[in-house]
C-alpha cells in the first residue's frame, strides 16, 4: 500500500493505492494520525480509491478511526473514485453512514 | 471440470494475509466465477485468515491451515487455527461485535454474506476451523437449466 497525502486549506486528501488489509492499516493509522496531529486546523478528510485494489474489515476499521478524529472538530470525511465492490463493502459494513461517496475529487474539496 | 485439492500451512502473521488471498483467488479461478464472485471470495478468505492471527493466536505465533478443494463445481475453503477458539460462537456473530475498539466486528458479517454457506466450529484452547463453500452463480444456472 502507498499514501500519498495532500493538503489544501483545510481539506486532507488521500490517495490510498494498493491494498488496506491487516497488514497494511498500521501504516494507514500511522501515517494519517500523525498528519492529523500535527495539522490541528485539518477538519475535512478525502479518501481518493481510484488505485485502491482492495480493502477488507481491517481497512473498513483504520477508515472508521480516522473518522472519529475529524468528528471531534466538526468535519466531514467524503470518499472518490470508489469501484462498485468498494461501495458495497461500505454499504453493508454501515460505513456510509458517517462517510459520503461524492462524484469526483473538485465536489468533495468543496467542504474547505 | 476435474477435482482438485490444496493444502498449504504458513505461519500466522499478517504478511500471510494477502498471500492467502492471491492463493485462494487462483485457486478459484479454476471455476467459473465472475470478478465479483473473485472479488468477495477475497474479502472472505482475508477475513478467515486476518481472525486467526488477530484472535485465534492474539499476534502470537502459530501455525495457519489453508485447506482448498474443488468438488461438483465448487469451492471450499477451510482455514483452520490452534488458537485460544470462540468462547461465545452466536455473539462473535453479532454485527459490530468486536473485541478490539479499533475493529468494525464485521468479518464474520463478510464471510457469511460473500460465501454460499459459512460454518464455524470452534473449542476453547483447542482451535478453531472455518469452512467457506461458494458455487458459481453460472454453474447454478446451467445446472438448473439442464434439469
Amino acid at each position: 500500500m502507498n499514501l500519498e497525502l495532500k493538503q489544501n486549506g483545510r481539506v486532507l486528501t488521500v490517495v490510498v493505492s494498493g491494498e488496506l488489509d491487516l497488514s497494511t492499516s498500521p501504516d494507514f493509522r500511522r501515517r494519517i494520525g500523525d498528519e492529523l496531529e500535527q495539522n490541528q486546523g485539518i477538519q475535512h478528510l478525502i479518501f481518493d480509491f481510484k488505485e485502491t485494489s482492495f480493502v477488507d474489515s481491517s481497512g473498513l476499521g483504520a477508515i472508521l478511526g480516522r473518522y472519529r478524529t475529524i468528528a471531534k472538530r466538526d468535519g466531514k470525511v467524503s470518499a472518490v473514485n470508489v469501484p462498485p465492490h468498494l461501495v458495497r463493502l461500505f454499504e453493508l459494513s454501515g460505513l456510509l453512514k458517517v462517510m459520503t461517496i461524492d462524484p469526483s475529487l473538485e465536489e468533495a474539496e468543496k467542504y474547505d | 471440470m476435474k477435482e482438485n485439492y490444496l493444502l498449504i500451512t504458513f505461519p500466522s502473521i499478517p504478511e500471510n494475509v494477502g498471500l492467502a488471498r492471491v492463493i485462494v483467488a487462483s485457486f478459484a479461478a479454476q471455476l467459473d466465477f465472475t470478478l465479483n464472485e473473485l472479488e468477495e471470495i477475497r474479502v472472505a478468505t482475508s477475513e478467515a485468515v486476518s481472525n486467526c492471527v488477530i484472535h485465534a493466536y492474539r499476534e502470537q505465533s502459530g501455525e495457519i491451515q489453508l485447506e482448498l478443494k474443488i468438488q461438483d463445481e465448487t469451492l471450499s475453503i477451510k482455514v483452520i487455527d490452534g488458537g485460544c477458539g470462540i468462547s461465545d460462537l452466536d455473539l462473535a456473530k453479532t454485527a459490530a461485535y468486536s473485541t478490539d475498539p479499533e475493529r468494525m466486528g464485521l468479518g464474520l458479517v463478510f464471510m457469511e454474506s460473500f460465501m454460499d454457506q459459512m460454518t464455524i466450529e470452534s473449542q476453547l484452547n483447542q482451535g478453531t476451523q472455518v469452512l467457506m463453500v461458494k458455487k458459481p452463480e453460472r454453474s447454478k444456472d446451467s445446472n438448473d437449466d439442464g434439469q
